[in-house]
């Protein structure tokens, strides 16, 4: 039977497009940026933690719109797209808070600690990993998007929060960077590799995407005919 | 299936309907979550560390406490123990409030004068604060190195000062 879910190329041409990026970045800020002033050579973590934390902020934010989307429009493809972009961004906040906590110990001089940012933080990977689980709980295609979207608008309540801690509260996390805040050479190879993460994260959202609405038809089609060898003779 | 065409629309749209009252009160509560945390916040109820002012104004009642101290390192006050760990310096805020403190322990790489730290501990009743757990917060900027300074990791790790403490050449 022919899927009525679209085969499309684009996700691909984007996956390669955010990989060469990516390489670019990471080759920049590896060998082409000078160190930084204070931190030597343990500053380079920049280049893929602000980018990792930029898009998993943006992908939990397009979580959230996804779905109020479910919720609003009795369309499948939101809840397809709002598992997708759950799941990639549950792993690109895991891979945040590994980055972030490698960075830490050699500028703070510890792991982790309960500051505000690093709280609120884990708390949106908890929240939405709960969505997650839920979603595996809940047998009935109709209700398991009914409520992981209910539960994620909840989840995505904690998305400015942990964006704004820095601000709210005293914290050990420093405030967010501006363009006149870090010196101009190293602004390229973290555009690049911004860029180029935005493009894979969505090329991985597309693509997780189909794989969800896949399985949604699969679920909601009627069960095969009996094969000929098992009906009763009549 | 005995519904008719018509009962398959009564049910969607009063499903949507319902979806419609979720949806509302999903965004109301995570509405209402941002707001108490933004209320929290101004008012000062969650408080990852206390600036030296803080801990002054609390009196005794930061003795014996854990607590987490957070400022500036003032330049000029760093002293170094005579065993190989162990360190003093003032604590410093904005609004002019000082700190002795006196920290166990080998300081982070990024200790340096002038740098903010959080400090884990308690105040004593000898009037300092007693660190058990010394964090450096780095700032904001990211800066290439000054005219003729020359950045070499070993020497910074080795000297825990960072490029401050070196001598222009």
């Amino acid at each position: 039977m022919a899927s009525s879910v679209p085969r499309t190329r684009w996700p691909y041409a984007l996956l390669g497009c955010g990989a060469a990026l990516l390489a670019a970045g990471t080759y920049g800020g590896l060998f082409s940026a000078p160190p930084e002033r204070y931190m030597g050579d343990v500053y380079r973590i920049l280049y893929i933690h602000v980018p990792t934390a930029w898009n998993a902020m943006l992908v939990f934010t397009f979580a959230g719109v996804c779905a109020l989307a479910s919720l609003l429009s009795d369309d499948a493809r939101w809840d397809a797209r709002l598992e997708a972009s759950m799941e990639v961004g549950v792993v690109l906040s895991v891979l945040l808070c590994a980055q972030g906590s490698l960075w830490a110990k050699p500028t703070w001089g510890v792991w982790w600690d309960w500051d505000p940012r690093l709280t609120t933080t884990a708390i949106m990977v908890m929240a939405f990993a709960g969505v997650l689980a839920l979603r595996q709980f809940v047998d009935d295609p109709v209700r398991r998007a009914t409520w992981s979207a209910v539960a994620a608008v909840v989840a995505s309540a904690d998305v400015p929060i942990v964006y704004f801690s820095v601000r709210w509260w005293n914290s050990l996390h420093q405030q967010p960077s501006s363009p006149g805040s870090v010196s101009v050479i190293f602004h390229r190879p973290l555009l690049l590799n911004s860029v180029g993460m935005l493009l894979f994260t969505l090329a991985l959202i597309a693509l997780r995407t189909r794989v969800a609405a896949l399985r949604l038809e699969a679920e909601l089609a009627p069960p095969p005919a009996l094969s000929p060898a098992l009906r009763q003779p009549s | 299936m005995s519904g008719t065409r018509e009962d398959s629309v009564a049910l969607a749209v009063s499903r949507r309907r319902r979806n419609r009252w979720l949806a509302l009160g999903a965004v109301a509560v995570a509405l209402a979550a941002v707001l108490a945390f933004l209320l929290a916040g101004l008012g000062e109820n969650l408080v990852y560390y206390w600036g030296p002012t803080e801990l002054r104004a609390a009196g005794d009642r930061a003795i014996g406490a854990t607590i987490r101290l957070g400022g500036q390192v003032v330049a000029g006050s760093v002293r170094r123990g005579g065993s190989v760990s162990g360190i003093e310096f003032d604590v410093a805020d904005r609004k002019g409030g000082q700190v002795h403190v006196k920290a166990s322990g080998v300081p982070p790489q990024m200790f340096r004068e002038g740098i903010g730290v959080v400090v884990e501990g308690t105040m004593t009743r000898a009037g300092y604060f007693d660190g058990q757990r010394l964090m450096v917060s780095h700032g904001s900027e990211y800066r290439t190195p000054r005219e003729g300074e020359n950045v070499d990791m070993r020497q910074l790790i080795k000297s825990t000062q960072g490029l401050a403490g070196k001598k222009e050449p």
